[in-house]
């Protein structure tokens, strides 16, 4: 073993770059080794980052009936794959919002008795307009626009 | 912190040394059969693979018989990948059963199951089992209509076991029929129950190859014989062949990707010129042979039972051959040849005929 591989290490050298033979065939061993492990890894990398799906090209949805949506009362509708929150005022207007809290997410509700769009989480605050009046929330809620088509209540992005 | 002072760290609370001498010792000897001593680590490498492949499709499958032939589309069209990884799943299983089966035949016929072996060659018989309850189960999870009516037959054919049969057949179907049910129930036993079991005899099996070393065939002479240390020689080979599988699973999955087929229907007849996968073929094929009624006994039951013993008496084999060089010693070798000459020819009769 040992002499094979002082034989090895002669045949390695040469006068003005001793072990030039060696160290090149080093470099062209990480080389190709770096190269498999990227090619073995990239892959896997990638297979490992959920593609995108496709943003519902859905623009305006039917949210639910005027008929069961009491004054002072509000409901969750599906907005493509996103929740939304209809609310019924006091006064009969309709409003809509994202129901998705611009705090960490969680789904709000419509919180009768202090009129107001709560978020149960972190108990974060909206006003109707969709202000964050109180609580964590950073920022308002993404308003809708709503329409009504007889007894039907329309609601679609601005 | 340099390497050195990290390894001496690290060798001062888990004591390294008992290791490194154990890799600095273990040596292959080296002799006409030496090339068969590959076929046990290619083995492994592949079921490596299947590991890493197989917890990355984890990721995107879902189970169900209204999600799982779906999150399969979704793995080979929109993840990025999703083909190469899938594809390299189903080749390397096929890959790795046929190297089970160069290293289980080699170990036969060099008779490497010999005292003390015994115990290393039943470990790796219950390992060829638990490998083709991986490929069976394996085989379902893309809810596709090949691997319905593949799972209908086998489990019909766990079903007409006597006595047991029908307590297998609803064991394995999670019911009467294969549904959803069934899925679920594959899935677990793919995912979960094997690969438990896997673990504990692959840890059985390799360490007691390690524990009585390579065994060294019959008629080569051990006073003369010259070793290759296992450590780095022998593993930089190993190396080499692994770098190469890699090579001809990255090709095979690029240029022949495995199909998903069409969704598995209830209400729809089977395919024509269905069959199953080739390690099941020859015993697929042997059942079409057999006459429906043998001496007033369903055919089929004697088929399965007639397999049956046989891999029992495939476990059983170093508690027979015991002795070398007598004539019933030569019987076992010659049934062997007759074994794989069966195996081969049924299995391209399943193809052509």
């Amino acid at each position: 073993m040992a002499d094979s591989e002082n034989s090895d290490h002669k045949l390695g050298q040469t006068a003005d770059n001793p072990n030039g033979r060696r160290r090149f065939l080093d470099f062209l061993l990480a080389t190709s080794a770096g190269a498999t492990l990227v090619a073995i890894f990239y892959p896997i990398f990638r297979f490992m980052s959920p593609p995108k799906t496709v943003e519902a090209a859905q623009n305006s949805v039917s949210a639910g009936k005027m008929s069961e949506l009491p004054v002072n009362s509000g409901k969750i509708f599906k907005f493509g794959n996103k929740p939304g929150i209809l609310v019924r005022t006091q006064s009969g207007d309709l409003r809509a919002f994202s129901a998705v809290c611009t705090h960490l997410e969680c789904i709000v509700q419509y919180s009768s008795e202090k009129k107001q769009i709560w978020c149960a989480c972190h108990n974060g605050q909206y006003n109707l307009n969709g202000q964050n009046i109180g609580g964590p929330p950073p920022r308002p809620l993404e308003e809708y626009v709503v329409n009504t088509h007889g007894d039907d209540i329309i609601v679609s992005k601005a | 912190m340099n390497t050195g002072a990290l390894i001496d760290w690290i060798d001062a609370r888990v004591g390294l040394g008992p290791l490194a001498e154990l890799a600095h010792k273990k040596e292959v000897p080296l002799h006409r059969h030496t090339i068969w001593y590959y076929f046990g680590g290619m083995t492994l490498f592949l079921f490596v693979v299947q590991v890493t492949t197989g917890a990355l499709l984890l990721l995107y499958y879902r189970p169900g018989a209204e999600s799982a032939f779906e999150s399969i589309q979704f793995i080979m069209t929109d993840v990025q990948f999703g083909w190469l990884i899938r594809s390299i799943h189903s080749w390397s299983a096929n890959l790795m059963i046929a190297a089970l089966f160069v290293h289980m035949f080699s170990a036969f016929f060099t008779k490497a199951y010999r005292s003390p072996r015994e115990l290393t060659w039943v470990s790796g018989a219950l390992l060829l089992f638990i490998v083709l309850g991986f490929g069976f189960s394996g085989y379902l999870l893309p809810w596709n209509r090949l691997a319905f009516f593949a799972t209908k037959v086998g489990t019909d054919i766990a079903g007409t076991v006597p006595l047991a049969g029908g307590f297998l057949l609803r064991f394995l179907r999670g019911g009467e029929d294969v549904t959803g049910a069934t899925l679920t129930r594959f899935f677990g036993f793919h995912v979960a129950i094997l690969p438990g079991i896997t673990t504990v005899l692959l840890v059985v099996h390799v360490f007691l190859v390690q524990k009585h070393g390579m065994s060294t065939p019959e008629g080569i002479d051990r006073t003369r014989l010259r070793t290759m240390r296992f450590v780095p020689n022998f593993l930089l080979r190993d190396l080499i062949g692994w770098v190469l599988a890699v090579g001809v699973l990255a090709a095979l999955a690029a240029i022949f990707p495995w199909e998903l087929g069409e969704k598995a229907d209830a209400f729809a007849s089977a395919p024509a010129g269905i069959r199953p996968e080739w390690y099941f073929l020859f015993m697929f094929q042997t059942l079409k042979f057999i006459p429906a009624k043998i001496l007033g006994v369903d055919g089929e039951v004697i088929g399965i039972l007639a397999f049956a013993l046989g891999g029992l008496l495939w476990v059983i084999v170093p508690f027979i051959d015991r002795i070398p060089g007598t004539r019933t010693s030569r019987v076992f070798t010659a049934a062997g040849i007759v074994v794989v000459l069966y195996i081969i020819g049924m299995t391209i009769y399943g193809y052509v005929g």
